[in-house]
């Protein structure tokens, strides 16, 4: 039963990974006040994602999906198309940011949030002027 | 036949035209590409509606490839009803914009302006039509990505910040929306949206389904800005270009709660959702977010702050009615956002022509504006009046069905918030008319002289389509109520 479980728990271990790495991106985004350390974590919260997908096609002896006769058990292909789109997306995701945090230097001279809010004198919500 | 293509036709076209528009030389072409686009998606997406109102389906296979392996549209009265809305605001948007856009936008930058504005109508209209859930994060992230684009071309760095700050919170949104669709992939087997319905009868009861649930929810619930999830949304409306806050607030935070509206009803069964905590936190935070925005809105001392904390306030509404899980419930909500986006865009336009006049937007520098501003002083009116509720207007038709709702589960308390949700509503119209109408001026008599803007039918014209579908629709209740009817029953749920 102990063994059952632990195998149990260790063939699972690309899920548990997803899992510490989202919490690692979600806390970067969360935890630092630099711009550029938010888009990183953004990064690696989705890097979390493409892992969870992945591990989900994966067929235990099963090889990669190629056509070809000599493999009859191969891994889920869709899960991996899937994550391609999302590869796209998060490419574009992240140039955005950062053609943002450009303008932002540019204009601001800064990077940091908090120094960026203070400038803008007024707090969540509260929005003066227009 | 070309009609039995009109579904990809509205997601294709703006799609085709969008690459053409960033490359032609100047703004005032790129306006006639974009305006003429309109003018196609608009009859297209009510020859739609029409077609589908009496409860037929419309199935549309992308390349021929069958469902579930293929992407499919599946096309019934509620994503054709999206569909108008959103086509009907872009077109008048895009009038607007004639003006607008020329006054707001560099001219180097207004071919590239007009690309992003047709990436983000697109982007929102597929999310609206397609029946393929990893479609719907696709097209969410395609209309993502163009609005931080546009709004970040707003006057002062402001803009860029609240850009940012939308761009993380968007992103931290539609990841979880992603892990929720690969939960619910790992356990149908199926990105379609009537067969995982189908797939997920019987096993729904398990940790992955819960979990799935959970995500996709919270994911969508941070686009549509819902309490306590909204915090992105007043900044990014506030110094966002006059004309990206109309189309936004007519459309964006709608296409949200539809896909929440969509997950609940077709894809998780009410019967489900029953039986999660979702219809209690959508009610309470709705409740919440009905009180909490209409007291931003009256502290605000600025007209598109007032505005957008008004949106939230409206959010909290539609969340009411979802919350219900009754057909009656969905019935409100989809009316009221219907109604919502021609108040509130007539308010943001109105909003903008004031801007162009006066050059401010705080309150306090508009006083006595609206004398000389007949036109728009009266549709802010008309809108304003609306956007409480009273009677005859469109905001009372909805809030009707609203408080029907409530009634119908004696959720009396319920009723109790909409009506002082209204109360509050009064007190920040109220603010504007004031402002605007009675409080002494500072101008002579007849201040503008020739370049009075009021005179640019571009800026009065949508404004004033606005302001009477307002009072029409709030008389003849036929199309509205009977498209939101038609939604509902293609749901399969029973309408009173």
């Amino acid at each position: 039963m102990i063994n059952y479980i632990s195998i149990h728990w260790i063939s699972h271990y690309n899920y548990w990974a997803a899992i510490v790495i989202a919490m690692v991106g979600l806390y970067m985004i969360i935890g630092h006040n630099n711009l550029i350390k938010k888009v990183a974590g953004l990064n690696i919260l989705q890097t979390a994602v493409f892992l969870m997908y992945i591990s989900m096609g994966v067929i235990t002896d099963g090889t990669a999906p190629i056509a070809a006769e000599t493999f009859t058990i191969y891994s889920n292909p869709l899960p991996q198309v899937l994550m391609l789109t999302a590869i796209v997306v998060g490419v574009a995701t992240t140039a955005m940011a950062f053609a943002l945090i450009v303008r932002i230097k540019e204009t601001c001279n800064t990077v940091d949030e908090d120094e960026l809010l203070e400038r803008e004198g007024h707090q969540n919500g509260n929005v003066e002027e227009w | 036949m070309v009609s039995q293509h009109f579904g990809i036709l509205l997601v294709a076209l703006p799609l085709l035209a969008a690459p053409v528009a960033a490359l032609l030389p100047n703004g005032r072409s790129s306006w006639t590409l974009v305006m003429a686009v309109m003018t196609l998606c608009l009859p297209i997406s009510l020859s739609i509606l029409g077609d589908v109102i009496d409860g037929e389906l419309i199935h549309y296979e992308l390349g021929g490839w069958a469902p579930p392996w293929g992407i499919a549209y599946t096309i019934d009265g509620l994503n054709a009803l999206m569909a108008v809305i959103i086509c009907m605001i872009g077109t008048l948007v895009t009038i607007y914009g004639r003006y607008s856009v020329a006054a707001d936008i560099p001219e180097n930058k207004q071919a590239l302006f007009y690309a992003a504005y047709l990436l983000c109508f697109l982007g929102l209209l597929g999310m609206c039509l397609t029946g393929d859930i990893f479609n719907v994060f696709v097209f969410l992230e395609i209309s993502s990505l163009s609005t931080y684009a546009l709004i970040s071309m707003g006057h002062n760095h402001r803009a860029l910040i609240a850009s940012f700050q939308y761009l993380i919170l968007g992103t931290i949104g539609a990841i979880f929306f992603l892990i929720g669709i690969g939960l619910a992939y790992a356990a149908t087997g199926s990105l379609n949206m009537a067969d995982l319905a189908i797939r997920l009868s019987g096993s729904e009861h398990t940790k992955t389904i819960h979990t799935a649930f959970g995500f996709i929810f919270v994911g969508m619930a941070l686009k549509a800005a819902m309490f306590p999830l909204h915090q992105w949304l007043p900044r990014a409306y506030t110094y966002a270009p006059i004309i990206v806050s109309t189309f936004l607030a007519g459309t964006a935070t709608k296409v949200a709660v539809y896909v929440i509206a969509r997950s609940v009803f077709t894809v998780f069964t009410p019967e489900y959702s029953l039986k999660t905590l979702l219809n209690e936190l959508l009610i309470v935070f709705g409740a919440i977010a009905v009180i909490h925005g209409a007291t931003q809105a009256i502290r605000q001392t600025a007209v598109k702050p007032l505005l957008a904390w008004s949106s939230l306030s409206q959010v909290g509404y539609f969340m009411m009615g979802i919350g219900l899980l009754s057909a009656t419930g969905l019935m409100a909500t989809m009316i009221h956002m219907f109604n919502h986006a021609l108040i509130k865009s007539a308010l943001f336009m109105a909003a903008g022509i004031f801007l162009y006049q006066t050059g401010s937007l705080r309150i306090a520098a508009l006083s006595g504006v609206g004398r000389h501003m007949p036109l728009t002083f009266t549709a802010v009116v008309i809108a304003g009046l609306s956007l409480i509720g009273v009677p005859g207007t469109v905001g009372f038709i909805s809030k009707w069905y609203l408080v029907l709702a409530a009634v119908e589960q004696q959720a009396w308390w319920i009723v109790g918030v909409v009506v002082l949700g209204s109360i509050m509503a009064i007190i920040y119209v109220w603010k504007l008319v004031e402002t605007l109408y009675f409080q002494p001026t500072t101008m002579p008599a007849a201040p503008y002289g020739t370049d009075h803007i009021e005179r640019n039918p571009a800026l009065i014209v949508p404004i004033w389509i606005l302001a009477t579908a307002c009072i029409y629709l709030g008389l003849d209740t036929g199309m509205s109520v009977g498209a939101a009817k038609a939604a509902v029953n293609s749901l399969g749920l029973a309408t009173p």
